[in-house]
């Protein structure tokens, strides 16, 4: 068991050394110039619209994904191959007479009668507009791929159940009820109470799956071209989950705590209510500043960690930057689970302190 | 100094309360572990969450300087 | 800056996305899995229960046999008791009685030899009074039939009065 998870541990970690290598090579050929790491770690790091698997003779082995747009003349849909890999704005792609090019993974529409962006001094275009993106970029793909693989786990976890006549897990089920015992034991009843703790258990279990199985694919190597979990777009929407669910949770004694904090003087009592609110919308951002820093950090480290040897131009600092991402790797592995685990207690712990009882 | 650079040293200086300060949670944490073994897990739930609020603020400051 | 500005795209996706796993988890994986945990722990509690009130009975069973053996023993005992009271009082009973018997035919065999003793000694009196006066009759018809052995005789009988 130890020697076996040993070797997956080894296994991802130098299979993340190979593929973050050939990225960098491949930048490195492609444009013919300086080896930007920046420029590498942040092409990794944010959202793209195809999924770069590997490069094979200078030819970039990609899965492409659809591009949906919603512009003035309703929705334009076409898949992101017809930009041939671009990304500098040069490849035009004309769809119902509007046209589009991909500059830095935007998709901006070309005002009419241009055909080539033209930039202010801050490199932003000037005569071409974003439309509504709602492309199925990587990060959307991925996720789907991880729901897909949450769906196979839980739903024949709980077809284990069935199966058994006595409710005795079996399986994949016995690897998975420890976990969700855990986060109802450790997490929902002791955040939020015995008695209230039942509804809302699945929203934490989900969300605790979700983010870990999420965090877990970001280190995957081959699939870590997505770094779902550290997007900040992702985690927002998560957050938001727990915002909404917190506020319709919300009893009459929350909602008294945060307008009017009962117990203190008046002139407190008026001073306290900014404060409240403000609280009120800073626990899910922080939910989301937390979790998306967190793994952001955590990619970005361990890619610098391997652009050293780039950046040196040095083969001899290759081992040095291998042993330092591979001690990285193993925290990020601790790292994933804790994160997941901390965005779910502090949700049930928000939940529990909106449906606390009065106890004063 | 360009105000790239200003943003990381404040980073830095971010990170540098973070780090005393979870370092404190990490010193009373153990310490109260080693008084008290039978409630560890307890005092471990209850250091991670504090844990995760002062790492919130140094994040802030990290985000901060992602900004500029 | 780019980094922190959430997509729109990837922010409705993921609303999307989550909520539907949400949805699709809560009714075709959590609901079946915790309620299976619940039942296993509830059937467990209950077993525990049963068991400890399964132990309870048999203590209470068991105590009630000791109780009706402890009863039976001392009943046991009493009877036992009794019995040797009642024997140790017959055999005593017989033995004072036997006493009394003997005691009775012994006083009656001491009457009756002391009478018989008392008859016969008076008997005897007279058979010997009789006899004596028989001889002194003869005697005295003999001895008087001659008047020196008549003095002879007062002699010798004053003799054996001065030496008795």
């Amino acid at each position: 068991m130890t020697l076996n998870t040993l070797r997956a541990v080894l296994f991802l970690v130098f299979s993340v050394a190979v593929s973050n290598f050939g990225f960098a090579v491949q930048d490195n050929d492609d444009q013919d110039k300086e080896f930007n790491a920046k420029e590498m770690i942040m092409h990794h790091v944010k959202d793209g619209h195809e999924f770069h698997i590997v490069d094979w003779n200078n030819e970039p082995i990609t899965i492409p994904l659809p591009i949906i747009l919603f512009t003035d003349n309703g929705l334009t849909t076409f898949m992101s191959s017809a930009f041939h890999h671009d990304d500098s704005g040069v490849n035009i792609v004309e769809k119902n007479g509007e046209r589009f090019v991909k500059y830095h993974e935007k998709i901006y529409q070309l005002n009419a009668g241009v055909d080539a962006l033209a930039f202010d001094d801050e490199h932003h275009p000037t005569n071409a507009v974003l439309p509504l993106d709602f492309s199925i970029t990587k990060n959307v793909f991925m996720m789907w791929v991880s729901v897909l693989v949450l769906l196979l786990i839980f739903i024949s976890s709980a077809r284990k159940y069935k199966k058994s006549n006595r409710f005795v897990p079996s399986g994949i089920a016995s690897f998975m009820e420890p976990l969700v015992i855990f986060i109802r034991d450790e997490v929902a009843i002791p955040m939020i109470g015995e008695h209230k703790y039942r509804k809302y258990m699945p929203f934490l279990l989900s969300v605790f799956f979700f983010i870990w199985i999420n965090n877990i694919f970001g280190l995957i190597p081959i699939l870590n071209g997505a770094n779902v979990s550290g997007n900040i777009a992702f985690t927002l929407s998560l957050a938001l989950f727990t915002f909404v669910i917190t506020l319709f949770s919300g009893n009459k004694n929350y909602w008294k705590h945060i307008f009017w904090m009962p117990g203190v003087p008046v002139p407190m009592k008026i001073f306290l209510m900014p404060i409240e609110i403000i609280g009120m919308f800073v626990k899910p951002f922080s939910l989301t500043i937390r979790l998306f820093a967190n793994i952001t950090a955590g990619h970005i480290i361990i890619l610098s960690l391997m652009s050293l040897v780039f950046i040196f131009k040095s083969e001899f600092i290759a081992p040095v930057s291998v042993g330092f991402s591979l001690f990285i790797m193993i925290i990020e592995i601790v790292v994933v689970a804790i994160q997941a685990y901390i965005f779910t207690v502090l949700s049930a712990l928000y939940i529990g302190t909106a449906t606390a009882e009065d106890n004063h | 100094m360009t105000i790239t650079g200003i943003a990381a040293i404040g980073a830095g200086i971010a990170v540098i309360g973070a780090g005393m300060g979870i370092g404190k949670i990490g010193e009373s944490a153990m310490n109260a572990m080693a008084r008290q073994p039978e409630i560890q897990g307890k005092l471990q739930t209850s250091a991670l969450i504090l844990a995760a609020f002062v790492e919130a603020v140094a994040l802030f400051g990290v985000v901060a300087s992602l900004i500029v | 800056m780019d980094l922190i500005t959430p997509g729109f795209g990837l922010v409705f996706w993921s609303l999307i996305t989550f909520f539907f796993l949400l949805v699709i988890l809560k009714k075709f994986a959590w609901k079946p899995i915790l309620g299976a945990i619940d039942e296993r722990e509830n059937g467990i509690k209950n077993a525990l229960e049963a068991a400890d009130k399964a132990r309870m009975e048999m203590e209470n069973l068991k105590a009630d046999n000791e109780r009706i053996l402890n009863e039976a023993r001392a009943e046991r005992e009493a009877m036992m008791k009794e019995a040797r009271e009642i024997k140790n009082k017959m055999v005593s009973d017989a033995k004072e009685e036997a006493q009394e018997q003997a005691n009775k035919m012994i006083a009656q065999a001491q009457e009756a030899i002391a009478n018989e003793k008392r008859s016969a000694m008076a008997e005897l009196k007279n058979h010997v009074a009789s006899l004596s006066i028989e001889i002194a009759e003869k005697v005295v018809r003999e001895e008087l039939s001659n008047k020196g052995k008549q003095l002879e005789l007062v002699e010798s009988m004053l003799s054996d009065a001065k030496l008795n």
